[in-house]
């Protein structure tokens, strides 16, 4: 019996991939775990592993060829002796569902005796499982109910559907809509003049749908609202030069690097803010996971540092730097990226004071680092120079209170104002 | 007097209130319905069904006069027009003691009397019930007058039950009349001269109009115009009647056609020259009650400019149909009950039936109508005559006609006259609902052989794919 390797999903909104490495060759033996392939996303690379045991028969898809579909066969590994000749294989890509035995002629298996079953859906039950729900998802979200005069007027007048409410039973949308329609769009365009500037069409890549989408879901589901506060660096700065001043080239620690050591140990003291909103519950995280926003090319990503409560700043750094470094190839692994309690977002290095971050949902906050600069502040009456950071955080109300966020800034102002805390 | 506020008391128990009140009670809703005379109004005791009931027996004659086409033969045939009647009275009382059923089992409360409306509080209104055991007042959020019309008289002709008549008389004649003249040539006038001509009696129809059944489209009318001249019936149309002589046993008529005085003599005379509104002695003077032209001015869900008092029926503008009553009271209901998602009645979507033979029934704009509107339009004909059924059945004499705005493809009108047109409009009345084109009527499948597939090649024809024609 042989199998066909499909390529895989590896993301829910994954459609196509690109080999970027074989780690075997054909005439390899395989067992179930062992690396075969590397797979390059928009997002990520990902290495494949051998989900059974046999030799690999056929190499079916060139290292580095790209838009490689999400289910094509990628390698046909032969099982239980079998030799290559013996198989017959189709690696078309499965333009339309088709039953298995189009794919590979395998006459022992007891689900060709099933013909309804497509290819699909034979595959790994939850994959197909994702990927039948996202079907039936575009399906339900993307079906209008129109009368059909309603789409003929709708058609002929060049008005997109999907931009009218239907007055009708279900939302049906019915020839008075069009109607109506055409006023409010008529003076809409009326009111709002073309710009003939020179502009340039970019398509969207998965990626920026995939930050639209989840930006939209979190200004629209979760109710934001936002707390600043400044904090004095001075003290911490120079436990950071006392830091690096022994490193001996080993390792240079940032100020970022001390800021996720705060905020995890003020996630220890303010746990209510280490939350997240899931409808029937609340949940709230044991651990400090530490989301840390990064800047990559067309876009961003947040890897995320876990346990950071049981990690000390060399550690942090490290890892940081490592993260950063994978996410800027496009290497990070979804659990690299998926997961996280508590993000962190620094626009510090760009000069900029204060921002209010947008949630990176399911978490219940994000932390925004302003940059640190010397301002003139008052003490006792005095004016004195020192070097200040003012950091926003944005919290989901449906799970943190203004009182559980502004806990959670007065200690995270503690920790940055007396570093040594930390050691605590 | 209780303490009882119902939710809505519907006053009058047509097919206007009774609808109104089961459809309140289903949606859990307390509900009264005061009547005065008849559950069922006057459709079921008086209009629409016991009229039914007599072309039912007068289109059984026509055929017995024609029985010889189907190889049989018979002789001596007798009317004997009190049991034409009686059978017609019973069909009327089965129904409305199956209304009064109804009422019982949707659990509405039923007062027996003459209702009148007056202000109590704000948010209440008090309903006085005058009947023969006295007055009792009830109370109920919500009003609905669902009071209907009754026949119009002319100032200087009234209905005396005995030489004019209106249409109460003219259902329960005592003996066949040798001779009748009908004033009005809509569906009343021209159901009546039908089944009396039928019969056997000399008819003449008066109508002041050009054509006969004015509110259907022209090709239709005059379809049924020279089917009843061929029967006898004289048509006189563009005349008015200027003036009624009754002596003992005749009635002496004077006419104008086109300015040219004549007088017609007939036994007997029908009035059926329209409706007026039952808006009087209800009380509607004390509340914010617009009336136009008699009839009660509503708002799209049948409230009138008076928060809390709907009207819906005959009392309320036209047209003036039974099904227009029920539709308009299943939306006031469910108004008052709160539901959502509801749309106001779509006037042009109302079918229209006359039942006199050859039948009529209509939808939507007719051609002249359509025109006066500026739509371009397409239209398309289809002749019984090309369809095997209706020459099967020996009723091949009918048309059936659409109209369709030739830009969009919306079924504008449809418009037919022959047999059982009355039970096929239904076809054409959810093609409109659901907002059809020619595309979806084309592209339905009429099963054969019945007279629908006329209603497919009319649709065929208007864009030049008719197949039998």
């Amino acid at each position: 019996m042989s199998i066909n390797i499909l390529m895989p999903a590896l993301s829910p909104t994954m459609e196509e991939g690109t080999l970027a490495k074989w780690l075997v060759k054909e005439g390899d033996k395989v067992n179930s775990g062992d690396l075969i392939a590397e797979i390059e996303t928009d997002k990520a690379t990902m290495e494949v592993e051998a989900v059974d045991e046999g030799v690999i028969g056929k190499i079916l898809v060139t290292e580095g060829q790209e838009s490689i579909q999400v289910n094509q066969p990628i390698a046909v590994l032969l099982i239980n002796g079998e030799k290559l000749s013996e198989i017959v294989i189709d690696d078309n890509i499965p333009e339309e569902p088709k039953p298995k035995k189009n794919v590979v002629n395998d006459t022992n298996n007891e689900e060709n005796d099933l013909p309804s079953l497509s290819e699909d859906e034979l595959i790994s039950e939850k994959t197909s499982f994702v990927q039948k729900n996202e079907v039936l998802n575009t399906i339900n979200s993307n079906r209008l109910f129109a009368t059909p005069l309603a789409k003929r007027l709708a058609k002929q007048r060049d008005i997109d559907l999907s931009l009218l409410t239907g007055s009708g039973p279900n939302g049906r949308i019915l020839k008075i809509d069009i109607e109506n329609f055409k006023e409010e769009k008529k003076s809409q365009v009326d009111n709002i003049p073309l710009s003939n500037n020179n502009s340039e069409l970019i398509k969207n890549s998965s990626m920026r749908k995939t930050i639209a989408e989840r930006l939209v879901k979190s200004k629209n589901e979760a109710p934001h609202f936002y707390l600043s506060i400044d904090c004095n660096i001075e003290q911490l700065l120079k436990a950071r030069s006392t830091i690096n001043s022994k490193s001996n080239n080993e390792y240079k620690i940032s100020v970022n690097d001390m800021i996720i050591k705060a905020a995890s140990a003020t996630l220890l003291k303010v746990p209510k803010a280490n939350a997240s909103w899931e409808n029937e519950n609340t949940r709230y995280f044991k651990n400090t996971d530490i989301s840390v926003a990064v800047a990559i090319d067309g876009g961003l990503i947040t890897p995320i540092i876990k346990n950071v409560e049981f990690k000390g700043l060399l550690e942090i750094s490290n890892e940081m730097k490592t993260l950063a470094q994978k996410a800027k190839e496009g290497k990070l692994k979804p659990e690299d990226y998926i997961g996280g309690s508590f993000s962190i977002s620094n626009l510090g290095m760009y000069g900029i004071k204060e921002f209010s971050a947008v949630i990176n949902p399911p978490q219940g906050c994000i932390l925004a680092i302003g940059v640190g600069e010397q301002r003139a502040i008052v003490t006792n009456n005095q004016i004195s120079i020192a070097t200040m950071m003012t950091v926003t955080l944005s919290c989901d109300h449906r799970v943190v209170d203004g009182a559980v966020g502004a806990e959670y800034l007065s200690k995270f102002k503690e920790f940055i104002e007396n570093p040594s805390l930390m050691l605590l | 007097m209780n303490n009882k506020i119902y939710d809505v008391i519907v006053i009058g128990g047509g097919p206007g209130g009774y609808v109104a009140a089961i459809r309140a009670s289903q949606l859990g809703l307390s509900v009264a319905l005061v009547e005065d005379k008849h559950l069922g109004g006057i459709c079921l005791n008086w209009g629409c069904i016991p009229t039914k009931a007599l072309l039912r027996a007068s289109e059984i004659k026509h055929m017995l006069d024609n029985v010889n086409e189907f190889g049989f033969s018979v002789s001596n045939i007798k009317v004997d027009i009190k049991k034409v009647t009686e059978r017609s009275r019973k069909v009327a009382s089965q129904l409305s003691a199956g209304i009064s059923h109804l009422l019982k089992k949707n659990k509405v409360k039923v007062f027996n009397g003459f209702a009148e409306i007056d202000k109590n509080t704000d948010q209440i209104k008090k309903v006085k019930i005058k009947s023969k055991d006295g007055i009792n007042t009830e109370l109920a959020k919500n009003i609905i007058i669902a009071t209907g019309a009754k026949s119009r008289n002319l100032p200087f002709v009234k209905s005396d039950g005995i030489n004019v008549w209106d249409y109460k008389t003219a259902m329960t004649p005592q003996d066949l009349p040798n001779s009748l003249v009908i004033i009005g040539s809509g569906a009343i006038g021209m159901e009546f001269a039908s089944f009396y001509n039928d019969l056997g009696v000399k008819v003449t129809v008066i109508e002041t109009l050009t054509n006969i059944l004015p509110n259907e489209d022209e090709d239709i009318s005059k379809i049924v115009q020279n089917n009843f001249i061929k029967r006898g019936i004289d048509i006189k149309t563009n005349t008015s009647l200027k003036s009624v002589k009754i002596d003992n046993n005749s009635v002496s008529s004077e006419i104008s056609t086109d300015g040219i005085k004549s007088l017609i003599k007939s036994e007997k005379l029908i009035l059926a020259v329209g409706i007026i509104a039952n808006t009087q002695n209800i009380g509607l003077e004390k509340f914010n009650i617009k009336i136009d032209k008699g009839h009660i001015v509503t708002n799209e869900y049948l409230e009138t400019d008076e928060k809390g008092i709907y009207a819906i029926g005959d009392v309320t503008g036209g047209p003036w149909l039974a099904h227009k009553a029920s539709h308009e009271a299943i939306l006031c209901v469910e108004k008052i009950a709160g539901l959502s998602n509801l749309t106001p009645l779509d006037k042009s979507s109302i079918p229209g039936c006359t039942y006199c033979r050859p039948q009529v029934a209509s939808i939507g704009l007719t051609e002249k109508a359509a025109k006066i509107k500026n739509i371009n339009i397409k239209v398309g004909k289809f002749p019984f005559i090309g369809n095997g059924k209706a020459i099967a059945l020996g009723d091949s004499e009918g048309l059936i006609k659409t109209i369709f705005n030739n830009d969009t493809g919306e079924l504008v009108g449809a418009h037919m006259v022959g047999p059982e047109v009355t039970e096929l409009i239904q076809g054409f009345s959810i093609a409109k609902k659901l907002e059809t084109t020619e595309h979806e009527l084309m592209h339905t499948i009429f099963p054969h052989p019945t007279l629908s597939e006329g209603m497919h090649e009319s649709v065929l024809d208007a864009y030049n794919q008719a197949i039998h024609y």
